[in-house]
């Protein structure tokens, strides 16, 4: 690439407004969850040490969730400003699903958490409980609406056509469109995963610092028993996603394997460095007929490679390397979490070097969901909706000039925020749950609940 | 009988943003006065918006996204062609939201820093929208005296979001501060007053439909009660601020109530002034809808869950209502 034009510079700043973001939503949707969890054992046991971990850990959903409204915010603007032929074309049936999420969500969550934060004293114990279910439907419904967007862009239903306008014709199929309920287990599992492991990072992080914390020792175990649980699931519906892909886009599983060339007994390859301009692959470790053995359940069996799609093929190597990437984050996830089962056994506090390797990975559900991402998205190119819009012709008519310097203010002030959110949430989970809670104030708790 | 959409749909993106204008204004107002209070009180300052901002920057979310919805063509050519300011507001929204949360958590310099960004964010957000306003009302002129009137009103949109800040102050302070509030309030009516009249004055200036709108007689004897009820809007805020600040009695709601008057009467003044067009002059409601499908579909939605959210935001302001204290709410 000798200039970077300004449908380039469009997608690099959407690309990564909409990466910045999913960071923190990632984590809400299940830490909301899991904030219910603990919210409702803290109205079980009236335990100060559960009611001083709920409150760290609600100070780290509030710290998450306002990152995700104001790059969400953002978002909401660059629809129009970057993409303004997105919504001129398929407006009809991608602004109801964005209206939707702001009717139903974006509202419950954000009223209800300001409830959750400031309301313990001035709410029944009973509300401020609810206030944490609706925060967490909040978030998932959230997640439910911008899933079925992406999901229908990826595998499009139900519309029709009224002379050239294309609006929608079956709600429900829209909704519901084949690739939907995948995607969104898929997504909701890796919020999970990803959620599990800031909880156990962080708490392994305290306990490096102050081994004896009882509420860090307990969350710990939370966030083990959560990823042991979830991980397994997630290689189980990530292959049925995968499934689904090969039936529904299959280009993007050919740039995912990277086959080039239609045949039978495909090889697997395991690792390779995709050359464009040969379409072949350099320096590749193949296993012989196991990718058509894993995609069709048949070692003869044939598959579409790079050329039957060219020219509206993906590029094959990001999404080739992005999803090795996440593969090999959620193996990685799979180990620790089974070994950490093992290791927190009984409340048995793990050696050093383990708890060392939980806050090490304390920030892996990033790396694995943004790589995703990337496979998901730039799998789906040349088009913006299947076969239906092309990113091109979506792009507007900003200048590169404003282009410009619009993506570098966003790249400081994301940075900016990046390094202040993570520095933040070590320093508060190091310094752990403000002290031990004086059984005073743990019967006042009772009272108030 | 058939539904005008369109006109439905103008109506509920008014009411959003006029929503936004009030209640994220009056959370702005806060954030730039923060720099006048000292650290006790930017405390209480800060505790008396925390159960809201969030909630009131998702109107903004909702306006703008009702805009996307129900009027994409308008979306483009307004958004595109106020980019770069469009850019300025979110780096300052994106700054103070952030801000708000760490500045709790944060001690020592980290926390001065926080604290200057709360209020460099909420500077930056409020002078952007108002610099908008002023570009959008000129229908989108890019020379030097249309980028200097843009200047002036962003400089009258923060005076009004002070006022509308410092009123809310003094209804959920108490004591110096709230004192000090009064005085804010009475040097927000000013550059309200200054930005209230630039509009009013460069809207006729600028279209002759506007122009025909306001001073065709008779019609002009029945608009003419909206400037009249703002002037008496005003006075009411002078008057209750002067009475406050010299101890004698006087409801310490008044304030407040009389700023979101005026904020009304300015509004609906400016709806007037621009309906049916969402472009001054060039770019009608019923031109840059959406499918009347779509609208239909959304329509439904909003019947239905506007009424829940109304709710559960009055629920929310009765639940933390009374004066903010700078401990009782530390999360």
């Amino acid at each position: 690439m000798d200039t970077i034009d300004a449908l380039a510079l469009a997608r690099i700043q959407f690309g990564l407004n909409i990466a910045f973001h999913i960071l923190f939503p990632a984590i809400t949707i299940a830490l909301a969850w899991i904030l219910v969890y603990l919210r409702v054992m803290v109205a079980r046991t009236g335990e100060a040490a559960w009611l001083a971990t709920y409150r760290l850990w609600v100070k780290i959903f509030a710290l998450s969730f306002a990152m995700g409204v104001v790059s969400g915010i953002t978002m909401s603007f660059q629809f129009g400003t970057n993409w303004p032929g997105f919504m001129n074309s398929v407006g009809n049936v991608a602004g109801p699903l964005l209206a939707y999420e702001v009717l139903t969500a974006f509202f419950l969550e954000a009223t209800f958490l300001g409830v959750m934060l400031f309301g313990m004293n001035r709410v029944p114990g009973w509300l401020h409980l609810a206030s944490a279910v609706l925060v967490a439907l909040g978030t998932s419904l959230s997640a439910f609406w911008i899933l079925a967007l992406n999901s229908w862009m990826q595998t499009p239903a139900g519309q029709v056509y009224d002379g050239a306008t294309l609006i929608a014709g079956d709600w429900w199929q829209i909704l519901f469109n084949p690739s939907f309920r995948y995607r969104f287990t898929h997504m909701m599992l890796a919020s999970g995963l990803t959620a599990a492991f800031v909880v156990a990072g962080l708490s392994a992080w305290r306990l490096l610092n102050e081994a004896s914390d009882i509420g860090a020792r307990r969350t710990l175990r939370v966030g083990i028993v959560i990823a042991a649980v979830l991980a397994p699931l997630q290689i189980f519906v990530g292959d049925l996603h995968g499934l689904n892909t090969l039936e529904h886009q299959p280009a993007k599983i050919a740039a995912i394997e990277a086959i080039w060339k239609t045949g039978k007994g495909v090889p697997l390859v395991l690792f390779a460095l995709p050359n464009a301009t040969t379409q072949t692959n350099d320096y590749a470790i193949e296993v012989p007929k196991l990718a058509s053995l894993v995609l069709k359940h048949d070692a003869e069996a044939e598959l579409q490679g790079i050329d039957a799609f060219a020219p509206d093929a993906p590029p094959v190597a990001p999404v080739f390397f992005a999803f090795r990437i996440m593969v090999g984050m959620g193996l990685a996830m799979l180990a620790l979490a089974w070994f950490g089962l093992w290791a927190t056994r009984r409340g048995a506090l793990p050696a050093r070097p383990v708890l060392w390797a939980y806050a090490g990975f304390t920030f892996a559900g990033w790396i694995a969901t943004v790589a995703g991402w990337i496979v998901t998205e730039v799998g789906r190119q040349p088009w913006l909706v299947t076969g239906v819009l092309r990113t091109a012709e979506a792009a507007g008519p900003v200048r590169e000039a404003a282009l410009g310097a619009s993506l570098t203010a966003y790249i400081l002030t994301y940075a900016l925020m990046l390094l202040a959110y993570i520095v933040v949430l070590t320093h508060m989970a190091g310094a752990g749950s403000e002290g031990a809670q004086g059984p005073a104030r743990a019967l006042a708790m009772q009272a108030a609940t | 009988m058939s539904i005008d959409l369109p006109v439905i749909f103008t109506v509920l993106m008014g009411v959003a943003v006029l929503a936004y204008v009030l209640l994220d204004g009056y959370d702005l107002g806060v954030g730039m006065l923060m720099p006048a209070a000292d650290a006790g009180e930017q405390d209480v300052m800060v505790a008396s918006i925390g159960p809201f901002w969030d909630a009131n920057e998702t109107w903004l979310v909702l306006g703008i996204g009702l805009l996307l919805v129900a009027f994409p063509l308008a979306h483009g050519v307004i958004l595109g062609a106020l980019y770069l300011p469009v850019v300025v507001m979110l780096v300052g929204l994106m700054l103070r939201g952030v801000a708000f949360e760490f500045r709790i958590k944060a001690l020592g310099w980290h926390r001065e820093l926080w604290n200057w960004l709360f209020w460099f964010g909420s500077f930056l957000a409020s002078l952007a929208q108002g610099f908008m306003l002023g570009l959008y009302i000129t229908g989108f002129e890019i020379d030097f005296a249309h980028l200097a009137f843009g200047l002036l009103v962003a400089g009258g949109v923060c005076g009004g979001y002070v006022l509308l800040g410092a009123t809310w102050l003094v209804l959920r302070t108490e004591g110096h501060l709230q004192q000090l509030a009064l005085g804010w309030a009475r040097w927000g009516l000013w550059w309200v007053a200054f930005g209230v009249a630039l509009v009013s004055l460069a809207t006729p200036a600028v279209s002759e439909t506007v122009r025909d709108k306001w001073f065709d007689f008779p019609r002009t004897l029945a608009v003419m009660l909206l400037p009249a009820a703002s002037a008496a809007a005003w006075i009411w805020v002078w008057r209750a601020t002067g009475r406050l600040k010299r101890g004698e009695r006087a409801p310490e709601w008044a304030p407040f109530a009389g700023a979101v008057a005026i904020f009304v009467c300015a509004f609906a003044g400016l709806a007037y002034s621009l309906f049916p067009y969402l472009v001054i002059d060039t770019l009608t409601i019923w031109e840059a809808a959406a499918h009347p499908s779509a609208l239909k579909a959304v329509l439904w939605g909003a019947a239905i869950v506007l009424p829940f959210i109304v709710a559960y935001t009055v629920f929310s302001y009765r639940v933390f209502r009374g004066k903010a204290k700078a401990g009782l709410y530390g999360h």
